[in-house]
C-alpha cells in the first residue's frame, strides 16, 4: 500500500532502527576498532595493530577455548535432542497425567539459569548433594576433588547435562507440535499394510520429523555456543580451564585482566565463528526444506 | 485397526517411563524447597531426610541479605519495561515492513534481519565501554535500551500483518483514522495473540537473565534478582546451601507462577511458524 506521506513510513521504523543500529551494529564496529588497541581502561589505549590476535593464536589459546564450546554444545545438542524426542513420543497422548508430565519437563526451559546452576550444583556436591554423593562413589576414593565439578575430566560433562536438563522441554515442546501434525490416515495406512510400531517411527514419522530436528539442532547449537551462566555459576572457568567457555572467555579478559583490546579481538572471533554457525544453520534449513517438500 | 494400542504390559511400561521422566524433572524442586525449610546442622549431617519442622531460618538470612522488595522491584520494573517497549515499537515497524510501499523498504528489513545474527554476548564488550564513555554503567539505562527494541518482534510482527487483508487498513483510512489510530487502535488489537506472547516470553527472558545485569553493573544501585541470588553462594562460607535454596525458591516462584497461569502464550511463542 502507498503511504499517506513519504515520511510515514520512516518515522515508523526510526524509533526500532536506531536502537538496533546503536546496540547491535555500531557495537561490532566498535570491538574491531578496539582489537587493534592496548587499553587497560585506566591508562590511555595505545596502538598495536594485530598484537591482540597474535597473542590469542600463540599459545593455542583461542584454539582451546573455541574447541571446548563446541564440545560443550555437541554434547547439549545431542543429549537435547535425543531426550526431547524420546520425550516427545512418550507424551504424545492425552489425559491429564501427561499434561503434568509435559508441563514439568518443560519448567525447567522457564525457569532461570541461575536458579538452574544453582540447584544443581547443590545437587552436585560431594559431600551432601543427593545426587553428587552418589557419583563420588562411583568415582572413587581417589578422584580428584570431591565433586565432579572439581574434576577436570568431568567438569565439562557434567555442565552440558544440565544444558541438556534445562534444554530438553523446549526441544520436546517443538517436537510435540510436529508429531501431532502428522496425518493419522498416514500411520493407520501403514499400519493396515502390516508396518510394526518401530517401521512406522522408522519409515514414516522419522522422515517427516527431519526438518524439525535440524530446527532443533541448529537452535540448540546457537544457543549452547554463547553458554556464561553455567560457567560463572557453578565453574567460574575452573578446574584448571577445563569448563573455560567462549564468552566467558571474553568476560574474563575484560572484567577480571582489565584488557579491552584482547577482550574485543576474542569478541570479533567469537562473532566470527557465530556467523560461521549462522551460514551452516541456513545451509541444513535449506536442505531439510528442499527434502520435506 | 488402531494404534498405539498394544499390549497392557508395554502401555504399563509407558506409562512408567512417563512417571520416572516426571520425577527426573520435578525431585531437584522439590529437594530445593526441602533444604530451604531445613537448618545448616540439618543440611550437614541428614542431607537426604525430611526436615524434622519447617524452619524459616533460611527464609529470613535472605531477606536479611538482601532488600527482597527493592531487588524484585527493580527486576520486574526492567522486565515490563523492556517487554512494553519491544511491543509498543514493533507494531509500527512490523505494519511499515509489511503494508507500506516505500524506498529503502529492503534495506531496512534486511537491516533487522542482519541484528538477528548479533546476540549480547558479542555487543556486551563494545557497549559496556559504550556505556561507560556516557556514564550510565549501573542504571537502569543501561539495563533496558539496548534491548528497547527487538529484531525477532519486529519479524514477527511483520510476519503476522502479512496475513491482514489491506482492505482492513483502506477501510480504515476511508472512516478518516490517521495511521497512529491504525496501528495501535485496529492492527494492535487485531494481533493480540501475537502480541501477548511477545510479551511475555520478552518478560520471562528478562526477568531471568543474569548475563546482562552482571557485566552492566558494578555496584547494587540496580541489581537484579538473579544476580544477587548468586551472590548470595559466593558470599556464602561453604555449605550454607539451606540459604541458597531459599533464595532459590524466591527467584523461581514468579516465573513458575506465571508460567502455570500463562502456558498456552509461551507455548505457542515457542513454537516455529
Amino acid at each position: 500500500m502507498t503511504p499517506r506521506a513519504r515520511w510515514h513510513p520512516w518515522a515508523m521504523l526510526a524509533p526500532s532502527l536506531v536502537l538496533l543500529v546503536v546496540f547491535f551494529i555500531v557495537p561490532i564496529g566498535v570491538a574491531a576498532y578496539e582489537s587493534f588497541f592496548s587499553w587497560d581502561l585506566l591508562t590511555p589505549p595505545r596502538y598495536v595493530g594485530g598484537a591482540n590476535y597474535r597473542a590469542l593464536f600463540a599459545h593455542g589459546e583461542v584454539l582451546h577455548v573455541a574447541l571446548r564450546t563446541l564440545g560443550y554444545s555437541a554434547i547439549v545438542v545431542a543429549g537435547t535432542l535425543s531426550l526431547g524426542l524420546a520425550l516427545a513420543l512418550l507424551v504424545d497422548r492425552p489425559g491429564a497425567f501427561m499434561a503434568i508430565v509435559r508441563a514439568s519437563v518443560f519448567s525447567a526451559y522457564v525457569v532461570s539459569w541461575v536458579a538452574v546452576a544453582l540447584l544443581w550444583m547443590w545437587m552436585l556436591d560431594g559431600e551432601s548433594g543427593v545426587v553428587g554423593r552418589w557419583i563420588r562413589v562411583l568415582r572413587g576414593p581417589t578422584a580428584p576433588a570431591s565433586s565432579v565439578l572439581g574434576d577436570p575430566r568431568w567438569a565439562l560433562v557434567a555442565l552440558a547435562i544440565v544444558g541438556v536438563w534445562k534444554l530438553a522441554g523446549y526441544a520436546m515442546i517443538i517436537f510435540l507440535a510436529e508429531l501431532q501434525s502428522i496425518p493419522r490416515s498416514l500411520l493407520e495406512a501403514a499400519a493396515l499394510d502390516g508396518a510394526s510400531p518401530w517401521s512406522r517411527f522408522r519409515h514414516v514419522t522419522m522422515p517427516l520429523l527431519m526438518p524439525t530436528a535440524t530446527f532443533v539442532a541448529t537452535t540448540t547449537l546457537v544457543t549452547s555456543f554463547q553458554a556464561f551462566d553455567v560457567v560463572r555459576i557453578m565453574t567460574q572457568g575452573g578446574p584448571a580451564r577445563a569448563t573455560e567457555l567462549f564468552v566467558y572467555a571474553i568476560y574474563e579478559q575484560i572484567f577480571l585482566d582489565l584488557s579491552v583490546g584482547r577482550a574485543s579481538a576474542l569478541t570479533m572471533l567469537f562473532f566470527g565463528m557465530l556467523l560461521a554457525l549462522a551460514a551452516v544453520q541456513l545451509r541444513v534449513w535449506r536442505r531439510a526444506a528442499g527434502t520435506a517438500r | 485397526m488402531s494404534l498405539g494400542s498394544g499390549s497392557r504390559a508395554r502401555r504399563l511400561l509407558e506409562l512408567l517411563a512417563a512417571a520416572v521422566a516426571a520425577l527426573a524433572w520435578l525431585l531437584p524442586y522439590a529437594w530445593m524447597v526441602l533444604t530451604s525449610f531445613k537448618t545448616l546442622p540439618e543440611i550437614v549431617q541428614h542431607p537426604l531426610a525430611l526436615p524434622t519442622r519447617l524452619d524459616l531460618g533460611a527464609y529470613r538470612e535472605v531477606f536479611a541479605t538482601i532488600p527482597v522488595a527493592r531487588t524484585m522491584g527493580i527486576t520486574f520494573v526492567m522486565a515490563v519495561t523492556i517487554a512494553a517497549s519491544q511491543v509498543a515499537l514493533a507494531l509500527p515497524a512490523g505494519y511499515a515492513l509489511a503494508k507500506l510501499r516505500f524506498r529503502g523498504q529492503r534495506g531496512a528489513f534486511a537491516l533487522v534481519i542482519a541484528c538477528l545474527l548479533v546476540p549480547a554476548p558479542a555487543t556486551f564488550v563494545p557497549v559496556f565501554l559504550m556505556f561507560a564513555k556516557v556514564r550510565l554503567i549501573d542504571t537502569m539505562a543501561a539495563l533496558v535500551l539496548p534491548f528497547a527494541a527487538s529484531a525477532l518482534g519486529t519479524f514477527l510482527v511483520r510476519q503476522a500483518l502479512l496475513g491482514v487483508p489491506d482492505e482492513i487498513i483502506e477501510a480504515a483510512r476511508m472512516d478518516g483514522a490517521s495511521e497512529w489510530r491504525i496501528v495501535y487502535g485496529i492492527l494492535g488489537p487485531m494481533l493480540k495473540p501475537t502480541l501477548v506472547s511477545l510479551f511475555l516470553v520478552s518478560f520471562v527472558f528478562h526477568y531471568s537473565d543474569y548475563f546482562w545485569p552482571l557485566v552492566m553493573t558494578t555496584s547494587d544501585a540496580v541489581r537484579t534478582l538473579p544476580v544477587s541470588m548468586a551472590l548470595l553462594r559466593e558470599q556464602g562460607t561453604g555449605a550454607r546451601w539451606h540459604i541458597v535454596m531459599a533464595g532459590n525458591v524466591v527467584l523461581s516462584t514468579p516465573v513458575l507462577l506465571l508460567f502455570a497461569g500463562a502456558q498456552r502464550h509461551l507455548l505457542r511463542a515457542v513454537r516455529p511458524q
